[in-house]
């Protein structure tokens, strides 16, 4: 892409959101769709990012609130379960942690370089007073 | 199709605007996206007669300016369409914004745009002032003389925006009033010839294309855009001027009416040339071949393509001739007009030089008489029998005062 002239990409200020034809968006998970790499679903979104939500399965109960609030689409579930984040989408914005209503909360946010193995050790224990 | 057609005598009398209003019913235009302004209202209010009378299948959308005309010019083009509307002056002004990003984004629209002078003082009358305001945009701009030639420039714009290796809009010029209001008779084609002649509407990377989604109006920084205005350029300046000459014959074997990138007027033995735009170019080849007769060898440029400009069309035509005077019809703010601008960066590098000067005319409808055009040629055979310009380069035409002069 980034060699890519001036001669040699379809003309107008337009970018072509699948390679070839597609019929049933809406019953194909987006992992399966064959997105283009100008695609902003294949390109990563979130290098301004300074902390992270990680995720802790331990508690969560798939109650689907982050899934739901996300505004970038970002928290990966299948079948109603919850994955994972997607963090080339994830802007660190926090809401996910805002909403999640397990004691202690199934995720917290961190600086972007900490180690997720090292922060899930030492995850918060339950808040008695709740 | 589920609308009527229209019967036609051979010759109408149309003004300006009313051909241009045929044209657009006549190439089925599927939207028009519209604001009223004078003199250019009557080509819009025709289109949205002929569609509510079932002349035309298309969809005529009320707007509230000049810029969410084309803005839903520009949507309506980007969905699949076949799209135009008209405007002038302050209406063109407010819509400049948006011609570029028509123009970028490649979409084939067709603007008649009825030459009208820019506030302040308010003047509704014609010069090229909105004209030259677009001439950076990225737009093909084709200028017609006459009520005939608003209404060929119609259907040569269509078919040349529209090819899928040009898709550029296009804007066809005529002069406000004296080509708008003032009826001719008009040469028509019948509704069949017309259509067969601009063919059905081949959409491009359309939005309802649902089977291959496009995202239209993305953002580029230093990254690409570059890139997207060197190709929208170099299409521009290498796939348009075949194109149209390609049109003008298709046309001509359509309709037995030729159309030259240039137009030339008793051009082969002149020594002294008038070159300008618009319904001037009438007015000048009638004082041309009077100075004729008076022993001076006079012709005329008509510049039929604005842009892109016919750099090589202009530096042939002007091969032989000793000395011209470019035409502006718009207040140069500060500099040469645009045609002596033009004509000086072609023929610089072309083996003959003519002499040449600069003249502003016509500002805000003031007229060009004969007069004016027979003292015009006397100067410049002046000039050539000095071998010099013994005027100022930039002179003023018809305006009141002291005389006004410049560089």
């Amino acid at each position: 892409m980034a060699n890519t002239g001036w001669d040699e990409f379809e003309i107008g200020a337009m970018l072509r959101t699948f390679d070839g034809k597609i019929d049933d968006i809406a019953g194909t998970l987006q992992e399966d769709r064959n997105y283009t790499q100008n695609s902003s679903f294949t390109a990563s979104v979130a290098d301004w990012r300074i902390e992270k939500p990680v995720f802790n399965k331990d508690y969560c109960i798939d109650c689907q609130f982050c899934w739901i609030y996300c505004p970038d689409i970002s928290i990966i579930s299948r079948d109603k379960k919850m994955i994972g984040i997607d963090m080339d989408h994830c802007k660190g914005c926090g809401i996910c942690v805002e909403v999640c209503p397990t004691n202690p909360k199934s995720l917290l946010m961190f600086p972007e370089q900490a180690e997720e193995e090292a922060e899930l050790a030492k995850w918060p224990a339950k808040d008695e007073e709740k | 199709m589920a609308f009527d057609k229209m019967e036609l005598r051979d010759i109408e009398v149309w003004d300006g605007n009313f051909a241009a209003a045929q044209a657009l019913r006549q190439c089925q235009v599927d939207v028009v996206a519209a604001y009223p302004i004078t003199p250019s209202t009557p080509i819009v209010e025709g289109y949205a007669k002929f569609q509510s009378d079932n002349y035309v299948e298309g969809e005529f959308v009320m707007v509230e300016s000049e810029h969410a005309a084309m803005s839903a010019c520009i949507g309506a083009a980007a969905a699949g369409g076949r799209v135009a509307t008209a405007t002038s002056s302050q209406g063109f002004a407010l819509m400049v914004e948006t011609l570029y990003q028509s123009s970028g984004m490649r979409l084939p629209i067709v603007l008649n745009v009825v030459n009208r002078a820019l506030a302040a003082p308010l003047n509704v009358n014609g010069d090229h002032s909105d004209m030259y305001l677009g001439r950076d945009s990225g737009w093909i701009q084709f200028d017609s003389y006459s009520p005939q030639e608003a209404y060929d420039l119609n259907f040569i714009a269509f078919k040349v925006a529209e090819d899928h290796d040009v898709r550029l809009p296009a804007m066809v010029h005529q002069d406000g009033f004296m080509t708008s209001h003032t009826a001719q008779g008009v040469h028509t084609m019948t509704d069949d010839v017309a259509y067969s002649f601009v063919g059905e509407y081949k959409p491009m990377n359309d939005m309802l294309d649902f089977e291959h989604p496009v995202t239209h109006g993305v953002q580029t920084e230093e990254d690409w855009h570059f890139e997207h205005k060197a190709r929208q350029h170099n299409d521009m300046m290498t796939k348009v001027m075949p194109k149209i000459q390609t049109v003008f014959d298709d046309f001509e074997k359509h309709t037995g009416r030729k159309y030259n990138i240039v137009e030339r007027y008793d051009m082969d033995d002149a020594d002294v040339a008038v070159v300008c735009m618009g319904t001037s170019v009438e007015t000048a080849r009638e004082v041309a071949t009077e100075m004729r007769e008076k022993g001076i060898k006079a012709g005329v440029i008509g510049i039929r393509v604005i842009r892109p400009f016919p750099f090589f069309e202009i530096q042939e035509a002007l091969k032989d001739v000793k000395a011209i005077a470019t035409l502006d019809r718009s207040a140069p703010g500060g500099t040469c007009g645009m045609l002596f601008n033009e004509l000086a960066g072609a023929l610089y590098s072309a083996e003959n030089r003519p002499l040449m000067s600069g003249k502003i005319y016509g500002l805000g409808g003031r007229d060009l008489t004969k007069a004016h055009l027979v003292e015009l040629y006397t100067e410049l055979q002046a000039n050539v029998d000095a071998g010099k310009v013994t005027t100022p380069l930039q002179q003023f035409i018809g305006v009141r005062g002291p005389k006004l002069s410049f560089l």
